[in-house]
């Protein structure tokens, strides 16, 4: 489903093979199982690229899956932006950098489907006219800072007049668990629609004070205005905290509210290119350079959308490289804590240079798509194609430990 | 008539082996009460999973509606950072 999301394939056929082993279980995960299967895609696209002699990222550009394209699980694309990521990276710096010896250059692409689903949320505008936002959603990526962002948008009021809060059911309808990066798509979508609740209130109630109809009272950037032309043509704009104070004389509280279960999920795309370096001598890699262009929709808040993409390379860094399950002779775990599962720390990594993109999602009101499992599928192929480019050997398991990498270099001699 | 289609996979299992269908129906409830008419025992497995209707996937189905012109892609149960989903895949011949 995931793997050859990024690539226009006329004619595709893809058969699953589940095997049973007797090693943990799979369990819940960022993007579960595209990773893995991508890195197999990828490095078989960079094999192609090799042997035709063609850059790894104008072969995908003249193969990418772009808006109607039929996807191998069935519906076609809608807007998405897989080739303007590629796009992006092609005409980034890192390209001009030559290459030391030892050096290699990977690419590789990745595609996640993204979803939608049942969300909450509650807006309480207070007497001066401030809110408080509420949903059940655990902000786990800096959701409440994109929430308020969204409802300041609607209300028309200044993103510091927004509390955003985050409630059990007991406080606020039920709100799915953080998975299909769902949230600041689907949640994002109650908020939205609670404020505009809200407006719809104010914007009633205002047309009771002024005596005209409700379609002569217009929005606008936080306050209630006179339809030009209107029979309310000659009232003064009321603004959101105008509208609070006197809440008690209009019909009392404003509260607005709405519980989805939100559709339109658009997919994600991104696409990274890294150099690295591989010691012969080793067998340990050093990642020089990372870039990651992804593709948000729209990026309510763009500096959690660069944590996610960062965050998810780092994760997929690391099954690249480090992470594993080592066993003994009997069969026991060796490496059961993080003091010997070697995960990647900020001293292994370079600066990773994220590019968003935002090519709008149709199904979504300003544009969003969720962000943040898309960018841990594509490092694992990216790394693994710069090191075989780096060492003339295809690297094909993982993780690429330094015996592993000297195994192979010494195999090539 | 809507154009409905199975997975190669999901098609073999439980509807001798056919995959692609017409059907005049207005919404996915009545769309699996039809199916399940068909080929007897087929609704809950078609109940369990999730549907793109124009396009579009939607994860919990039911009065969604389904306009003369639509095309219906049956999928497996889809969970993203779960692995629900990844459970009984079948994929989708290209036609």
């Amino acid at each position: 489903m995931a793997a050859f999301g990024p690539y226009a394939l006329p004619n595709v056929r893809v058969v699953g093979i589940e095997a049973v082993a007797n090693r943990p279980l799979c369990y819940s995960y960022r993007a579960p199982g595209a990773p893995l299967s991508s890195f197999a895609v990828e490095s078989v696209v960079d094999e192609l690229a090799q042997k035709l002699n063609i850059d790894p990222l104008e072969l995908r550009m003249k193969n990418g899956s772009k808006e109607g394209t039929q996807m191998v699980y069935g519906p076609k694309l809608k807007a998405v932006g897989n080739l303007e990521c590629l796009k992006a990276l092609q005409n980034h710096p890192i390209n001009k950098i030559k290459l030391g010896p030892n050096q290699g250059r990977g690419v590789a692409t990745g595609f996640w489907f993204n979803l939608g689903g049942q969300s909450s949320a509650v807006v309480n505008i207070a007497e001066d006219g401030t809110a408080t936002i509420m949903t059940g959603s655990p902000d786990i990526g800096g959701s409440r800072a994109s929430m308020a962002l969204m409802a300041a948008e609607v209300l028309g009021i200044d993103y510091t007049k927004v509390r955003p809060i985050v409630g059990d059911t007991a406080a606020v309808g039920f709100c799915e668990i953080t998975h299909g990066s769902r949230v600041t798509f689907a949640t994002g979508m109650a908020i939205i629609q609670a404020a505009e609740d809200v407006v719809r209130q104010c914007r009633e109630r205002v047309a009771k004070t002024w005596e005209v109809g409700v379609e002569d009272v217009l929005w606008q950037d936080g306050q209630a205005v006179p339809k030009p032309g209107s029979a309310a043509d000659n009232q003064k704009p009321q603004t959101l905290a105008q509208i609070a104070a006197k809440a008690a004389r209009t019909g009392g509280p404003l509260v607005g509210s709405a519980a989805i279960n939100a559709g339109g999920a658009g997919p994600a795309f991104g696409a990274h290119i890294c150099d690295v370096e591989v010691d012969p001598e080793t067998g340990h890699v050093t990642v020089l350079r990372y870039v990651a262009a992804q593709d948000a929709g729209k990026a309510i808040h763009p500096s959690y959308v660069e944590g996610q993409i960062q965050g998810g390379v780092t994760q997929g860094i690391g099954w690249a490289l480090n992470e594993e399950y080592i066993y003994g002779e009997d069969g026991r775990l060796q490496n059961p804590g993080f003091l010997d599962y070697r995960i990647p720390v900020a001293s292994d990594l370079p600066m990773i240079e994220p590019i968003i993109l935002e090519i709008p999602n149709p199904g979504h009101p300003f544009g969003v798509r969720g962000v943040g499992e898309v960018p841990i599928v594509p490092p694992l192929g990216a790394i693994a194609n710069a090191v075989t480019r780096a060492t003339g050997v295809r690297m094909t398991d993982l993780p690429l430990t330094p015996p592993k990498i000297l195994a192979a270099i010494d195999a090539k001699k | 008539m809507a154009r409905i289609v199975f997975g190669d996979e999901f098609g073999r299992q439980f509807a001798g082996g056919q995959t692609h269908f017409e059907l005049d129906v207005k919404n996915v409830r009545q769309l699996i009460r039809v199916l399940d008419e068909m080929f007897p025992g087929i609704g809950e497995h078609l109940e369990a999973g999730a549907i793109a209707i124009d396009n579009e996937i939607i994860p919990d189905p039911w009065l969604n509606p389904i306009q003369p012109d639509s095309e219906v892609f049956f999928l497996p149960p889809i969970r993203g950072g779960e692995t629900e989903w990844l459970m009984n895949f079948a994929f989708y011949p290209m036609r």
